[in-house]
């Protein structure tokens, strides 16, 4: 290749909000649920049927919107998106083309080639799609309507990427304000966050962006790497061979590892926008405004500079600690109830993550609460069990969240606090294994572990350790 | 004497007093419906009388109890086909909706229901309210009860004819451009199309939504006012609902019109205006100012240019709300077709009659890329130096007058050869949906065939009251008249 | 004469925007319509509307919401009860895959 090339990258993130009902009607968003329980009138096109804003989806656009250093349209409005397709009952869709709620912001993301600001164009609401099942034994497609009508918004980024790397970071980066918003949980995988890839590639050093396609149906982080690459290298050797890239919608296939334009003659690409006339328009007031705003929570980026001020832990600490929302609510809960920050920190970073990885879960799922691990933290910190027993207390309390203080009463897991009681014990063993107590005494220290070892063991592990090398070293003299 | 050829009101009172029970009520319906039926063709569905009685005996049944004391409970009534009714046809007079059977109620028809109604039919309509005589219905046309060689007007032309040929006592209709006021003018019956938001839409098959609104047809005034009061409410279901401040339209019907201004459109009675509507419009203007209205001419403007407006926007509207018939959710699906794309196109090409058709074209293509803003943002424009035009006129009078229609109900089959031509017949209905004003038409007299002609009169946005307070003190003045196919009576009348 | 001329192309475009298929005598006399009504609709050009703001909604309401609470159950029998072809709870359609 004798031509240097830049690749142009701009995002459209489509992500579900965190609503209890649909945008336009009071049907439940609930995952799962047998196909088109969760619909009605309204989210199955029924003729005669009307919208009614939900005012939750405003709130939440409005936050993620001033999150992301956006200018509010107060004076916003919704347009009808024109297609005919199965899963859109109406054959329309209701977005907002020309006023979106929020305009004109950024976010600050960080790369191995140093910092950088990526502009947001604009963020619009809209309404999601039903879910089309492809029926290989009956030959023809199922539409279940379940997902119709659950609220989107849809971010669209200026062209301001160059890499993948620089795709992944922005992507991380809205994942986590909108995780710390509350207003979506954002899973790639399951399609609650959604990127479209609008790539363009032109030689080095011109100005003129080249012609872009847009890449759809990307749901991970390591599809998208790949089908930038994929699509950069295709356009790439579309020019090198004097040909012209196509303006054109493509879908990549991540198993086979490339695209295919997704035209047909049936489509026009012509959506007829006009304003939504079943719909008033949404007027955000000064009030308004300040309320959402004095309801915005502490976003990554200032929990990040509150805990090093504040808690004193390390940086490496802090990155993990804030990488979910979820992981810093426990953390700063659990300090709540009164625990030391490092040790809260220990936990979370230590067990919890390795829990995590074995079975294979996301931060955002974990299911233990703040009480239950303070609890047990202060179970060590009184001396009531060891830190070995606390991590097979905390395996359980990973899984099932329960009550550590009656768990280990139940299952007598508390230290023998007696010294009487442990002294008998530790002399018996010493009786017992004399060869033990002469390598000791003749200079091999290792011996000792081999005796706190068979106290322990004796013990069923409720000793404190300490207390067991302080009556050893005493009676081995 | 027939029940039927009594106002809703009165029939209510009856059957308050025990006079009249609702049962009988209805028979007296299902009666006229079967002999005259034939001959006007008002209705898409008729309700088996079981049910229709079934239902007359609850309503008895709740009106014995005291919990139903409105003026129109127990009264028969007749919906539009493009209002959802749960458990009944409802087609839009469309073949594409041959088969639906909505599995909820619009809240006008909820209203009602509340109210004692008695339904006992779905009245036939221009295919999806898109036609100014009732001719582009897939189920055939329904005729005039003053003279069946003429047209109902349309698009609420089964409501009006089913009320004038006293087949029930009252009806809803819908009105986009005129679908109320027009028929009601060529059968010689009163429709009110209220200020836009008064009457929930939630149910109404949408036509141009931002235009569309539902009204009562009835024989007189105090009717469509008890009828107004009891379908109008806000609905938190259509974003677009107004909370009015006045739901007591019966409040109006007083006979003073002392020192209400009334101005004379001159825009309204030039060129197209037939001599005879003129004149017996004009005469009617003239009882208003006996009676102490001060009347003045005054020019209007931009009248002629609502009608382009119109068809941009209610086409554009259309082409969107009519995408949802797909024959993929209900209703008709193309026998035979190979693929999705051609399921689509061979269902609405089957299922959508032509005026539907070339209506669609029209809102798709002025929706279209490259011509959105010549053609679409030009006439809400349009659409806003109308509204202008009437704000002004508002600030100088209470009412403005003129005809509901430049002409007396045509013949069949003379309109829909030249659609521009049909198109001009609303001129002077179309815009007051563009304003979202309330507007009335009043039997004022019939021409020399004795076709029935309609005054319209136009209020301010919620300013129904003075639209029935005038109607009202100009209906004083003359008898209700029967068209000649009720006069005949019906043999079956108990 | 009409003024405003629609091309084959137009009418076979409207045709996929619109989903509708038509004959060729049926497109012959929809060009002629569409041709007709757009002349009839050109006479809003002699309307100076410099500076006006097109009006979609005939009064100013705005801001009308529904709080966040879910009313509605499982109607599923009662939505596909017009569904012209279902299987497993769904609607019925064509494939649309390739």
């Amino acid at each position: 290749m004798s031509k240097q090339y830049e690749t142009v990258i701009g995002l459209e993130v489509h992500v579900e909000l965190a609503t209890k009902t649909k945008i336009f009607c009071s049907c439940s968003t609930r995952f799962g649920g047998e196909p088109n329980t969760h619909t009605c009138p309204v989210c199955t096109g029924m003729p005669g049927s009307l919208p009614v804003l939900n005012k939750q989806v405003v709130e939440y656009a409005v936050a993620v919107g001033l999150a992301t250093n956006c200018t509010i349209t107060q004076n916003c409005k919704f347009d009808r998106k024109n297609y005919f397709y199965p899963d859109n009952p109406q054959n329309y869709q209701i977005s907002q083309l020309y006023l979106p709620i929020c305009r004109n912001g950024h976010v600050d993301i960080e790369t191995a080639e140093g910092p950088k600001s990526i502009g947001i164009h604009e963020i619009h609401m809209e309404e999601d799609a039903g879910k089309l099942i492809h029926d290989e034994w009956d030959d023809c497609t199922l539409v279940d309507f379940n997902r119709s009508g659950v609220p989107l918004i849809e971010i669209v980024s200026e062209p301001d990427m160059r890499s993948a790397e620089e795709v992944i970071a922005y992507l991380d980066k809205l994942r986590l304000i909108i995780q710390y918003l509350g207003a979506s949980d954002c899973k790639l995988q399951e399609g609650s966050m959604r990127a479209d890839v609008n790539l363009s590639v032109r030689e080095a050093g011109t100005e003129k962006f080249g012609t872009r396609t847009e890449m759809k149906n990307l749901n991970s982080f390591k599809a998208i790497a790949r089908a930038i690459e994929g699509e950069r290298e295709r356009q790439i050797a579309i020019l090198e061979d004097g040909g012209q890239v196509i303006q054109e919608t493509r879908r990549w296939d991540d198993n086979k590892e490339c695209s295919y334009a997704m035209r047909s003659k049936e489509d026009a690409q012509d959506y007829r926008y006009f304003p939504e006339p079943d719909l008033v328009p949404v007027v955000i007031s000064d009030e308004w405004l300040a309320e959402i705003k004095s309801r915005q929570p502490e976003l990554r980026d200032e929990k990040r500079l509150r805990y090093k001020e504040e808690y004193g832990i390390p940086e490496y600490d802090i990155d993990i600690l804030t990488s979910e929302k979820k992981l810093a609510d426990i953390f700063e809960e659990t300090i709540a109830l009164g625990c030391k920050p490092k040790e809260v920190s220990n936990w979370l970073m230590v067990e919890t993550m390795r829990l995590l990885k074995e079975a294979d879960m996301d931060a955002s799922d974990l299911s233990f609460s703040p009480k239950n691990l303070a609890a047990l933290i202060g179970l060590v910190e009184q001396g009531k069990i060891n830190r070995t027993v606390a991590k097979e207390v905390f395996e359980v309390l990973f899984r099932e969240d329960m009550d550590p203080v009656s768990y280990v009463e139940e299952k007598g897991l508390i230290m023998v606090q007696d010294e009487d009681a442990l002294r008998s014990t530790i002399e018996e063993i010493v009786k017992n294994n004399p060869q033990s107590v002469e390598d000791y005494r003749s200079g091999k220290k290792k011996a000792m572990g081999f005796l706190v070892g068979q106290t322990m063991k004796a013990m069923k592990g409720k000793a404190d350790p300490a207390l067991v090398n302080k009556i050893l070293a005493e009676i081995l003299g | 004497m027939s029940l039927m050829s009594l106002t809703a009101v009165e029939l209510g009172k009856k059957i308050k007093t025990g006079e009249v029970s609702v049962r009988e009520a209805a028979k007296a319906s299902l009666a006229a419906i079967a002999a005259r039926e034939e001959a006007v063709h008002s209705f898409v569905t008729v309700v088996p009388e079981e049910a229709v009685l079934a239902r007359a005996v609850e309503v008895q049944r709740l009106i014995d109890e005291g919990a139903l004391t409105g003026p129109l409970a127990g009264v028969p009534v007749a919906i539009k086909d493009n209002m959802c009714t749960r458990g009944l046809l409802t087609t839009c007079s469309s073949r594409i909706l041959g088969n639906f059977v909505p599995p909820y109620t619009a809240e006008a028809v909820l209203n009602l229901e509340k109210a004692g109604a008695v339904i006992v039919g779905k009245a036939n309509m221009d295919e999806f309210a898109m036609g100014s005589t009732t001719e582009t219905s897939w189920f055939g046309v329904t005729r005039n009860p003053w003279n069946t060689e003429h047209v109902p007007g349309g698009s609420s032309g089964g409501s009006c004819a089913a009320v004038a040929a006293e087949e029930c006592s009252y009806a809803l209709g819908s009105d986009t451009g005129g679908s109320i006021r027009q028929p009601s003018s060529f059968c010689g019956v009163t429709g009110i199309k209220p200020t836009y938001g008064t009457v929930s839409r939630y149910g109404l098959i949408a036509y141009g939504s931002s235009l569309d609104q539902i009204g009562p047809i009835a024989k007189d005034v105090t009717d469509c006012a008890a009828i107004l009061e009891a379908i109008a409410s806000h609905d938190a279901k259509d974003s677009t609902s107004v909370k009015r401040e006045d739901y007591d339209f019966t409040a109006a019907l007083v006979d003073d019109v002392k020192g209400m201004k009334i101005g004379i459109p001159r825009d309204y009675f030039g060129k197209g205006l037939d001599g005879e509507v003129k004149d017996a419009i004009l005469r009617a203007a003239a009882v208003l100012e006996e009676k102490g209205a001060v009347l003045e001419e005054f020019d209007l403007s931009l009248v002629e240019y609502a009608i382009p407006a119109y068809y941009v926007i209610a086409s554009a509207e259309a082409s969107s709300n009519l995408a949802r018939f797909d024959g993929v959710k209900y209703a008709y699906r193309s026998e035979e077709f190979e693929g999705l794309h051609q399921m689509y196109k061979k269902t609405r090409s089957e299922g959508f009659g032509e005026e539907v058709k070339r209506r669609i074209m029209l809102g798709s293509f002025v929706l279209s890329s490259g011509y959105y803003d010549a053609y679409y943002l030009k006439a809400l424009r349009t659409k806003a130096l109308i509204k202008q035009a009437f704000d002004k006129a508002f600030a100088r009078y209470d009412l403005i007058l003129g005809p509901a229609a430049p002409t007396t109900a045509p013949r069949l089959g003379e309109s829909l050869s030249d659609p521009i031509k049909m198109y001009l017949g609303d001129i002077y209905t179309i815009s007051v949906n563009l304003a979202g004003l309330p507007g009335i038409s009043v039997p004022c007299g019939t021409d020399s065939k004795g076709l029935p002609i309609g005054m319209q009169l136009i209020g301010d946005c919620f300013q129904e009251k003075k639209l029935f307070r005038a109607a009202y003190a100009y209906e004083q003045t003359r008898a209700y008249e029967h068209c000649p196919l009720a006069k005949k009576g019906v043999s079956e009348d108990e | 004469m009409a003024k405003n001329v629609i091309s084959d192309e137009t009418i076979d475009y409207v045709g996929i925007l619109a989903k509708l298929e038509l004959s060729p005598e049926e497109k012959e006399q929809a060009k002629k319509d569409m041709a007709n009504m757009l002349d009839y609709i050109d006479m809003l050009n002699e309307l100076d509307t410099t500076g006006v703001e097109p009006m979609s909604h005939a009064f100013p309401l705005h801001n009308v919401f529904r709080e966040d609470v879910v009313v509605n159950g499982n109607d599923r029998e009662n939505m596909l009860a017009n569904a012209p072809d279902r299987k497993d709870g769904c609607y019925k359609v064509p494939k649309t895959v390739e």
